[in-house]
């Protein structure tokens, strides 16, 4: 059993009461809600007559199935279903006076995206959302779970969830990475070395200089695909970094109640002789940028190293989805994926749709065209990551490059909205997930990579080690400009 | 709901759905999503799987083994996204319960919500038991979680439940709502400790 960890000491303080199942009654201070898990979830609150318990906690927007074309945003939308969705967390969120992020207020886009940067995101908190991703928030020392349907109504309804406490494993990520080497690259080695089901029963506390020396987006980006190496939660102890990335922002209090509240800070991080249920190390010095070769995210090499073959892998049931993903991708063992042909480049989502994300791709584009066989595009996270990009002077390099630039929302992550793979095509995404049909065609096929990745495989038409783009990124970007403006 | 309702033990006959790491995209794939209200979920359980090309039924074993009420799964079964919608579907469906190897999580969780059981055993066992089904369609299989044990023709096999789950189940409290709303109280001292909440008062 863990023991002085930030998990415990988060856990302790947001524990209500052991409940007559054995399980903990856990207040949750976030709750964050989007139109496609909670309108089901108010139903049932509608329908026992209970009114929303913690409202100022209480934070919605909408983005799985928001339209990103500028010109398909006009209410009512074209598409009746989204727009009956949309309609009802409106009404759901005014009835109930929670704060709700829409399309007018400048503030819409991806929940995961949108809480940290206005900074409701804090170390301590207990946040929860209809979407499995929420251990994204871990990022900033909290602890984010992902909840269902009934548990959304559970949250509604009481400000809290029934929740087993899980183990603690401490993951230290050492070394240093590379140029063109990122945070996805860290998370997807994780992954490779743990697999897709390696965090079950588990919460991930990262840590070490590779974590350490991350940015705030970096270290969101880790924590988001927690879920894909099948912990429940991860997280990253708040310091400095995180700290100077709160001040200032909407949220977040300011003067002598920033430093009330980050005394509460540093009270909940893990204390020095921390106990956990396992430790284990994972090497990024010098990683190479990975890509996934099949069909889980654990399916995943570095781009130096070539296609596995089925009996590479230990387990059967590896064996067996190896052999599964071989088909699906059409590919063969001892193959590399540089050169793998790739027909739509995708950038965006939870993960890697911040504007750092725009930024390290734009380096690439900027004096590159996308490849004319090639749809590519590019999806802020959220309308504030899309008006800071656009500030900087990104969007000019992604339009000019051939990219669409879109409006907020998750778009061919999960393709409900119209952004959707078309039959086999392959998709060289930013994204968390490379399950079949994930992109919206049940033949499609997805390869994740970071977003420098997504940008070089974009010019290139396949997948491309994106280092080669910035060894001479001088040269490109000196005489790309005036081309660039055809 | 009254949240008193006890689950001591489901039955019925049985669909075996083969594969690991089966994830809810493949359970309900999300453009079905779009839909306010649970009540279609069932229409489009395994929706890709289960059609050809030309969207006809396959012989996918949800279309052979119509009107079933226990799932047998393999490995990891329910992973990647949280959506309830995925055990909604199969609940709407017919499922009662499932027998397998192992589930993700948050899968296992909003099977909980819902008052379905399910118990895990080892692959051997789990590869019998859907071996089973296909030459006895007909068969009756019994999930009991009051004792753990499932039971088939004339075998009956020890399996597996997370704790919670069959507390909650058997004890009729998987009504997590009612249980927690009880404790108002206590979830206001609790948030009394929290600095960055305000209280209600
Ligand atoms: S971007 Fe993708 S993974 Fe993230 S919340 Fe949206 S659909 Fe889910």
């Amino acid at each position: 059993m863990s023991n002085g960890t930030l998990y415990d000491k988060v856990w302790d303080k947001h524990k209500v009461t052991e409940l007559p199942n054995g399980q903990d009654q856990l207040f949750i201070g976030l709750h964050l809600v989007h139109e496609v898990t909670s309108p089901q979830a108010f139903g049932m609150l509608r329908e026992r007559d209970l009114d929303v318990a913690y409202p100022d906690q209480t934070f919605a927007t909408t983005d799985h199935i928001a339209p990103t074309e500028e010109k398909k945003r006009q209410r009512p939308l074209k598409d009746d279903q989204a727009e009956e969705m949309l309609t009802a967390l409106e009404t759901n969120t005014s009835d109930n006076g929670i704060t709700f992020f829409g399309f007018e207020s400048g503030k819409q886009g991806i929940t995961h995206v949108v809480a940290p940067e206005l900074g409701l995101s804090q170390p301590g908190m207990t946040v929860a959302c209809g979407d499995s991703h929420t251990a994204t928030h871990g990022a900033f020392g909290s602890i984010g779970v992902g909840i269902g349907t009934s548990q959304i109504r559970d949250v509604l309804a009481t400000g809290c969830i029934a929740a087993d406490k899980q183990k603690v494993r401490r993951i230290n990520v050492e070394g240093e990475l590379g140029e063109g080497v990122y945070a996805k690259d860290i998370i997807l080695k994780i992954i490779q070395d743990l697999g897709v089901d390696g965090g079950v029963g588990h919460v991930y506390e990262y840590g070490g200089e590779a974590i350490e020396a991350l940015d705030m987006e970096g270290r969101l980006a880790v924590c988001n695909m927690s879920i894909e190496g099948g912990a429940r939660a991860g997280y990253i102890n708040p310091d400095e970094t995180t700290y100077d990335y709160l001040k200032g922002r909407e949220y977040v209090p300011e003067g002598d109640e920033f430093e009330e509240r980050k005394e509460y800070w540093e009270s909940i991080k893990s204390d020095e002789d921390a106990e956990y249920d396992d430790v284990v190390t994972v090497d990024a010095d010098g990683i190479d940028p990975l890509v996934t070769w099949g069909i889980n995210p654990g399916q995943v090499i570095e781009i130096s190293d070539t296609v596995p073959e089925p009996d590479d892998f230990e387990a059967r049931t590896d064996r067996e989805a190896a052999e599964q993903a071989l088909e699906h991708m059409d590919i063969e063992p001892g193959q590399s994926m540089l050169g793998y042909d790739v027909d739509v480049a995708f950038l965006g989502t939870c993960t890697n749709g911040r504007v750092s994300d725009f930024e390290e791709a734009a380096k690439i584009l900027e004096g590159n065209q996308v490849d004319e066989d090639v749809r590519a595009l590019a999806v802020p996270g959220s309308e504030s990551v899309r008006a800071e990009c656009e500030a900087r002077g990104l969007d000019e390099v992604f339009i000019n490059a051939g990219f669409q630039w879109r409006r907020a929302g998750c778009s061919m992550c999960l393709a409900m909205n119209d952004d959707a793979l078309e039959g086999d095509e392959v998709c060289a995404s930013s994204s968390n997930r490379n399950f079949i049909g994930r992109q919206g065609s049940k033949d499609g096929r997805t390869v994740l990579m970071s977003p420098a990745m997504v940008a070089a495989a974009a010019v290139e038409g396949e997948v491309t080690d994106a280092r080669e783009y910035l060894d001479d990124e001088p040269a490109g970007s000196a005489s790309g400009v005036g081309e660039a403006a055809d | 709901m009254s949240g008193e309702n006890h689950i001591t033990e489901v039955g019925g006959t049985g669909v075996p759905i083969p594969g690991d790491d089966i994830d809810t995209d493949q359970i309900l794939p999300a453009r079905f999503m779009k839909e306010v209200t649970f009540d279609n979920m069932a229409d489009y359980l395994f929706y890709d799987a289960r059609r050809d090309d030309d969207g006809e039924f396959n012989d996918h074993p949800l279309n052979r083994f119509e009107g079933a009420s226990i799932a047998v799964i393999n490995s990891n079964f329910g992973c990647g996204s949280s959506r309830e919608h995925a055990p909604q579907a199969m609940m709407r469906w017919g499922v009662d319960g499932i027998v397998g190897e192992s589930y993700a999580e948050i899968f296992r969780d909003n099977c909980k919500s819902l008052g379905i059981p399910a118990v895990t055993t080892d692959h051997e066992t789990v590869v019998e038991l859907q071996e089973w089904i296909e030459a006895n369609p007909d068969g009756e299989i019994d999930i009991d979680v009051e004792n753990e044990e499932v039971t088939y023709g004339e075998t009956t096999i020890d399996v597996d439940i997370d704790h919670a789950m069959k507390e909650a189940l058997v004890e009729g409290i998987w009504d997590t709502t009612s249980l927690m709303y009880s404790n108002k109280s206590k979830v206001e001292a609790t948030v009394d400790g929290l600095p960055y909440v305000e209280g209600d008062d």
